[in-house]
């Protein structure tokens, strides 16, 4: 690791301060991603700006129609919250899935969109549900946050405070996990929500993306076999070591029957 | 350019000062600064969990972490847990199960073990095996592993 120094703010202004006044900070978060960069010296920030002070930046917060986490709240918290377990099951699917149990007890939501991994879980969850980034200068559509491999749309010094997740009617996730990192080769994001059906694919392309197809099939008949035969042209995904491309289009048909089945079988338990 | 960071926490119930470079990642000062070497460095990658250590209660992975992010923090080591004369029960559950062979991934393993026995006094052998995911052993195969986790899990909870 390079040397650099480090700042630990007591405020969301100040920790604004610090990466304007540094060209080269970086914001750390659970550090399960950027540490390991530092280690292999793929990044070398002059400055680390940790938000482990910032108090505000943690924790979850329940409405009737949405669920709101902190960008500092950690994957352990999210899976083990009650009011996520019982209104969007499928992000607590989601989290729990992350890594394993001591990364999830360090790594958070914002610290994992904000790096918009192409494999990470997160930003399927955050697309197909609809989710809105709210950052220290504006509010983000899901839609709009996620640009690229590794990009995102905010801007330099832009810090991510909350998402907020609108509860959906349905919502099922399913990845299959790469076997040594737990990222995904493919995961599927399915939600039934009032604005109809999305489904948000991470893994398999160099960002997340939805799939029209398959969403207004469901919109028609919200059922495992309405994907059947919808597939993504090959060409457009991520071919590398893991899997390829060809196994990648297979397994997005797949784990997006798994997502609608275990939306559909979680909805009907509640009921 | 580069500080030194202060910090102040508790390591195995004990006050401990001291000014590091910002780069000195938890497990370099427990090892190095405080020669508690109980915590052993296997990947260095977050991946084998032979570097666990509780931070606040939670097992983390001390190889993660910088040492200014645990400012403020209470931290276990296995060091903490147990003497060779008094075993934790954990400790004594491996001992009895024959829950390790060379022994590399053993204080990882029971710093993960105790964080998770401590919200699951009974567990199922699945559940074990799921939270085993971040830790790695080249030797036992896990079996072995599973049980003394099972065993020492059931022992914790009897106090």
């Amino acid at each position: 690791m390079y040397a650099f120094a480090y700042h630990k703010p007591r405020s969301l202004a100040e920790a604004g301060e610090l990466l304007a006044s540094h060209d080269e900070a970086r914001l750390l978060a659970g550090g399960m991603t950027l540490l390991p960069a530092l280690k292999q010296r793929l990044a070398a920030p002059t400055d680390l700006v940790d938000l482990g002070g910032l108090a505000d930046l943690v924790g979850i917060t329940v409405s009737d129609s949405e669920i709101a986490i902190g960008a500092m709240t950690t994957h352990a918290a999210v899976t083990r919250n009650d009011a996520v377990a019982t209104k969007i099951p499928a992000l607590a699917t989601l989290a729990g899935g992350i890594g394993d149990p001591q990364v999830r007890h360090r790594g958070t939501i914002g610290g994992s969109i904000c790096n918009a991994d192409p494999a990470a879980d997160y930003p399927a969850g955050v697309v197909a549900l609809g989710a809105t980034i709210v950052t220290d200068r504006r509010e983000i559509a899901a839609d709009d946050f996620f640009t690229g491999m590794f990009e995102t749309a905010l801007e330099p010094g832009e810090i991510v405070r909350q998402v907020r997740f609108p509860i959906p009617e349905a919502a099922g996730y399913a990845k299959f996990p790469n076997p040594a990192s737990r990222y995904a080769v493919v995961g599927v994001f399915v939600a039934k929500t009032a604005g109809g059906v999305r489904v948000a694919v991470t893994g398999a392309g160099p960002s997340v993306f939805r799939i029209p197809a398959m969403e207004s099939a469901l919109a028609a008949n919200f059922s495992p076999d309405s994907v059947t035969g919808i597939s993504v042209p090959e060409g457009e995904l991520n071919n590398d070591p893991h899997a390829t491309a060809a196994y990648r289009a297979h397994l997005i048909g797949v784990m997006a029957r798994r997502a609608v089945a275990s939306a559909r079988n979680t909805s009907e338990g509640e009921n | 350019m580069v500080d030194s960071v202060k910090v102040a926490f508790s390591v195995n119930g004990k006050a401990v000062t001291a000014e590091v470079e910002p780069r000195t990642l938890l497990v370099t000062f427990l090892r190095e600064h405080l020669g508690l070497t109980g915590t052993h460095v296997g990947c260095d990658t977050s991946q084998c969990g032979a570097c666990c250590v509780h931070l606040d209660g939670r097992s983390v992975k001390s190889c993660t972490i910088l040492t200014a992010q645990a400012d403020g923090a209470a931290i276990t080591t296995i060091e903490g847990l147990g003497t060779p004369e008094n075993l934790h029960p954990m400790q004594q559950a491996f001992n009895e199960n024959h829950g390790l062979q060379c022994g590399f991934c053993t204080p990882g393993m029971i710093m993960s073990a105790t964080d998770f026995a401590a919200r699951n006094p009974d567990p199922a052998e699945h559940e074990v095996r799921e939270w085993l995911e971040g830790n790695i052993c080249r030797c036992t195969g896990y079996h072995n592993i599973v049980k003394s986790v099972q065993a020492g899990a059931r022992a914790m909870a009897q106090g």
